[in-house]
């Protein structure tokens, strides 16, 4: 009665000193939607690199049946040509091509003569474009479009190789909660036209709403694979880090003191097209030992707001006041804001937050250099010192601080960005997406972080697309629109329902 | 070469001591050994082209004339390299360098020679106007926002331009003594004529005393914090090697002609700019916006001061560089500098500095300039001619990078 498009076989992969996998079985039925989840680290990535021939055959141990026959992959375009297809998380577009040109690269429609059709490629695109649902030209740019609709075109890109098993990695990872629903209808709706897919994915709830089977990796190595009926959020939490997590935020009793950090008729507009304006007349604070929330859909203007209060670092034309105890404050340079007691800790740690081919100790003292300084130079020892302090302190896990940061997890690479942050010692601190692509585990020792600033008399400000974890860590949340605060509620009293309807409101025209 | 000698040492007390202290210790130290050799592989390589050559040319590579050429010869090569490893760790390049050169030594002529200015106000002034070309070509690079690229193209035709324009089509010669010696000048026989010259000598053995102390000082703070150091007997074995190269270095210039002053000149820079790159903010801000200029900026570092310092930096570097090499021709002619840029640039990227930016040291740096420098050197003595000491030279820069990249993808990294 199964019918397997699938089973990769007692796969081991090792590296050197490392086995990334240890013996993982997996058995996905046609047509269905199959869920993997883990936690960083815990191998799915590599399991789908060796599935979709990244790892060629020869280089890991075990036995991979695709449709009934054993096959051997030497790269990603012999998968390919088998119908398997992965969508990394970090999409692979070209963002001054078009749309068209993107989906049919290295497949590109060829009319007479082996030129580019270019009607042709324009057509199918446009064809593709209608099964998935994105409404654009297939002439617009790919840098043109949100990351919501890149997704999209990804997706219509593996149509284009007549998929028969697509492969999402956390596919709504940078997804706001809309194009998020849009895309896992997305997925429903292909398995009914009989595409099998896998998602891997750590957001629990997109989980239930999608997948029929849930398989379970930790350390390697298969946990357990549950039906659609027996998956529960506990369950697969318990499975995922080994333990139960009674709580997903940690306990966090507030003891909210005086005003610190109050910013008043904050105007930003959009960088180069200056008529635009992105953060419209923003007015908030922040008390010492308090968490507040800042909740808002993408595009919204979250990070805009961020990080045009912090040295000016996004936008034109900025406008408004910063108090900081009372007492005006400018933030004109990023220096001139941390001067002044102000931490902002990016959404892209990679891109925006860490040196990655730096070690760990660098990259904490990376803000607060001239603290370091003795005598015009850096007393280097003291460095040691205090970044393995933080090691142990923030609990990053590293055999030392001489570890570069680009082979840290996601998880610990926060921890090092926090901890540069925190060693800057500053009385505000503006966390932008604290917990983006961490897992579970991980994702409670950043809250029970935040809780401790907040109890050591810091203001926190916390940005996040995610709802529940807004509602589970703060104390008093805004809501975001259209660069609009459009409501403040403190945690008791907002819902999920009522913080969605602030963040929904539309400008009055 | 390591030693399993299972003699105890203070690092059975090293931090993160491991469960199996017999069976650990001896692979803890075998694998400390292979990751400074890798770590060092531009210095092995250094000591290979050297052996090579030395057998290659019979000896007489490691003769005292032609080790102390070695330094007097490529010793402008050497000072933009300082200047170049530093751009490129930030990120940039500078193609400039060899016409800056050219154009500075030019100026120079002009002030010591034809305006007859005593020498020491030539050397400054033209160093300040080095200093000048660096803030001009500084200027578009960080505060325009033009890519380093295109402003330092521009730059070397510029500046070589204005070379010839300062020239007036003709070469300018017959500098003053005192200006001549800062490319071919000898500290030597100050206490009397010797064999073996006693003050270089004794400056040689007072360099490799001073290293010791500064490196046993470094290892003991590094273990009162509580770091992790590299196993006694290899730190006692490295010290002995390359206080062995001292020495031989020392008594080679002492059976020579003494010290040159380029050497002095360049030691001074050296020592100067690895503490800037190591132990000063702003050189941590260096590696820093190489290494992620994003991340750099928003942590505050002044991103675009940084840039602009580093090309007025370079700027004077290049004036210096120009001024040793017109000193040693005592010429300035339209010719000079040429081909400057690509040895400098050359010599950082074999010294291990990183392409993309973040990566490479100045020891780095000059160990790649001097392995061109041998390179040259061996090949002349054998013979061989320009062309095919070009081509030989082209090879070992692609080798180089090429190893690098190998060793880092095979350690894992991107």
């Amino acid at each position: 009665m199964t019918n397997h498009i699938l089973e990769m076989r007692g796969i081991t992969k090792t590296f050197p000193g490392v086995k990334a996998l240890a013996n993982v079985n997996l058995a996905v039925e046609r047509g269905q939607v199959h869920a993997i989840c883990g936690e960083n680290g815990a191998g799915k990535s590599t399991l789908m690199k060796v599935l979709s021939g990244v790892y060629p055959h020869g280089t890991y141990e075990g036995e991979i049946v695709f449709e009934g026959e054993t096959v051997e992959f030497k790269d990603l375009t012999d998968s390919e040509a088998k119908g398997i297809v992965i969508i990394h998380q970090e999409l692979a577009l070209s963002p001054y091509l078009s749309i068209a040109e993107n989906i049919f690269l290295n497949n590109e429609q060829k009319g007479a003569g082996g030129l580019i059709d270019w009607n042709k490629t324009n057509f199918e695109a446009s064809k593709l474009l209608a099964r998935v649902g994105l409404k654009e030209n297939p002439t617009t740019k790919i840098r043109e479009i949100g990351v919501g609709k890149q997704q999209l075109v990804e997706i219509a890109k593996a149509l284009s190789k007549r998929v028969k098993l697509l492969i999402l990695d956390e596919p709504t990872a940078a997804l706001n909660d809309e194009d998020s629903d849009h895309l896992l209808d997305l997925i429903l709706h292909l398995k009914g036209q009989g595409i099998t897919s896998i998602i891997i994915s750590h957001k629990l709830n997109e989980i239930k709403k999608v997948a029929d089977t849930v398989t379970v990796i930790r350390d390697g190595k298969t946990i357990e694979t549950i039906a659609k009926q027996d998956v529960t959020e506990d369950r697969i939490i318990k499975d995922m880090v080994g333990r139960d997590l009674e709580h997903r935020y940690p306990d966090h009793t507030p003891h909210i003191g005086e005003e610190l950090l109050r910013v008043e008729d904050w105007t930003a507009h959009h960088p180069q097209d200056t008529s635009r304006v992105m953060v419209d007349n923003v007015n908030l604070h922040v008390r010492a030992g308090e968490i507040v929330g800042i909740a808002g859909l993408m595009g919204a203007g979250r990070t805009e707001f961020a990080m045009s209060l912090f040295g000016h670092s996004y936008g034109s034309k900025i406008s408004g006041k910063v108090f900081l105890r009372g007492k005006e404050i400018k933030t004109r340079t990023v220096a001139e804001a941390i001067e002044n007691g102000i931490a902002y800790a990016t959404e892209d740690r990679k891109t925006y937050g860490l040196n990655l081919i730096e070690d760990i100790k660098r990259n904490i003292s990376m803000a607060s250099l001239r603290k370091l300084e003795k005598y015009g130079l850096v007393h280097d020892n003291e460095e040691y010192a205090v970044a393995n302090e933080y090691r142990k302190s923030m609990n990053i896990k590293a055999p030392n601080v001489l570890v570069k940061t680009g082979k840290l997890s996601g998880g610990n690479q926060q921890k090092v960005v926090l901890s540069k942050w925190i060693y800057s010692d500053p009385d505000v601190l503006i966390l932008d997406e604290p917990t983006r692509g961490i897992d579970v585990g991980a994702k409670y020792e950043i809250y029970t972080i935040i809780n401790k600033l907040a109890a050591a008399g810091k203001g926190i400000i916390v940005i996040s697309s995610e709802l529940p974890e807004l509602l589970g860590i703060c104390d008093r949340l805004y809501a975001l629109s259209e660069g609009r605060i459009t409501g403040e509620l403190p945690v008791d009293e907002a819902t999920p329902e009522s913080m969605l309807k602030l963040m929904t409101m539309e400008k009055p025209r | 070469m390591s030693n399993p000698n299972p003699t105890p040492t203070q690092e059975s007390q090293a931090v993160g001591a491991q469960v199996n202290p017999v069976e650990n210790k001896f692979t803890d130290r075998l694998s400390h050994v292979l990751a400074d050799l890798g770590k060092n592989g531009i210095f092995i390589a250094l000591i290979a082209v050297v052996v090579l050559f030395a057998v290659l040319t019979d000896g007489i590579l490691l003769r005292p004339q032609n080790i102390s050429n070695l330094v007097v010869q490529n010793g402008y090569i050497l000072v933009l390299a300082i200047g170049m490893v530093m751009v490129i760790i930030a990120g940039h390049i500078d193609l400039s360098v060899g016409s800056v050169a050219a154009f500075i030594g030019a100026v120079s002529g002009v002030f010591a020679v034809q305006w007859g200015l005593p020498w020491w106000l030539a050397i400054i002034l033209s160093l300040g106007i080095g200093a000048l070309v660096g803030v001009w070509q500084g200027f578009w690079i960080a505060y325009v926002g033009i890519p380093a690229f295109i402003v330092t193209l521009a730059g070397m035709l510029i500046f070589r331009g204005l070379a010839l324009v300062v020239l007036g089509n003709a070469n300018i010669g017959s500098f003053p003594a005192e200006y001549r010696a800062l490319g071919n000048g000898f500290v030597t026989d100050v206490f009397g004529e010797f064999e073996i010259d006693p003050l270089t000598l004794g400056i040689g053995i007072l360099a490799i005393v001073i290293l010791v102390v500064q490196q046993v000082r470094t290892r003991r703070g590094r273990q009162k914090y509580g770091q992790d150091v590299e196993p006694i007997a290899w730190f006692i074995t490295k010290l002995v090697l390359i206080g062995a190269a001292i020495l031989f270095f020392a008594y080679s210039l002492a059976s020579y002609k003494g010290i040159p002053i380029t050497l002095i000149v360049l030691g001074f820079l050296v020592l100067v700019y690895s503490v800037i790159m190591n132990r000063t903010v702003f050189g941590r801000h260096i590696y820093a916006i190489g290494g992620n200029r994003h991340a750099a900026e928003l942590s505050g570092i002044k991103t675009r001061r940084v840039d602009f310092l580093l090309f007025v930096n370079m700027g004077l570097l290049a004036a210096l560089a120009g001024l040793i090499f017109t000193a040693r021709l005592n010429l300035a002619g339209p010719k000079a500098g040429d081909g400057f840029e690509l040895e400098a640039i050359s010599a950082a990227f074999i010294g291990g500095a990183a392409v993309q930016g973040g990566v490479g040291t100045i020891g780095g740096a000059i160990i790649g300039g001097l392995i061109i420098g041998v390179l040259n050197n061996g090949m002349s003595i054998m013979g061989i001619g320009i062309e095919w000491q070009q081509a030989v030279k082209g090879l070992v820069l692609l080798l180089a990078v090429a190893f690098d990249v190998y060793n880092k993808r095979r350690s894992g990294g991107r």
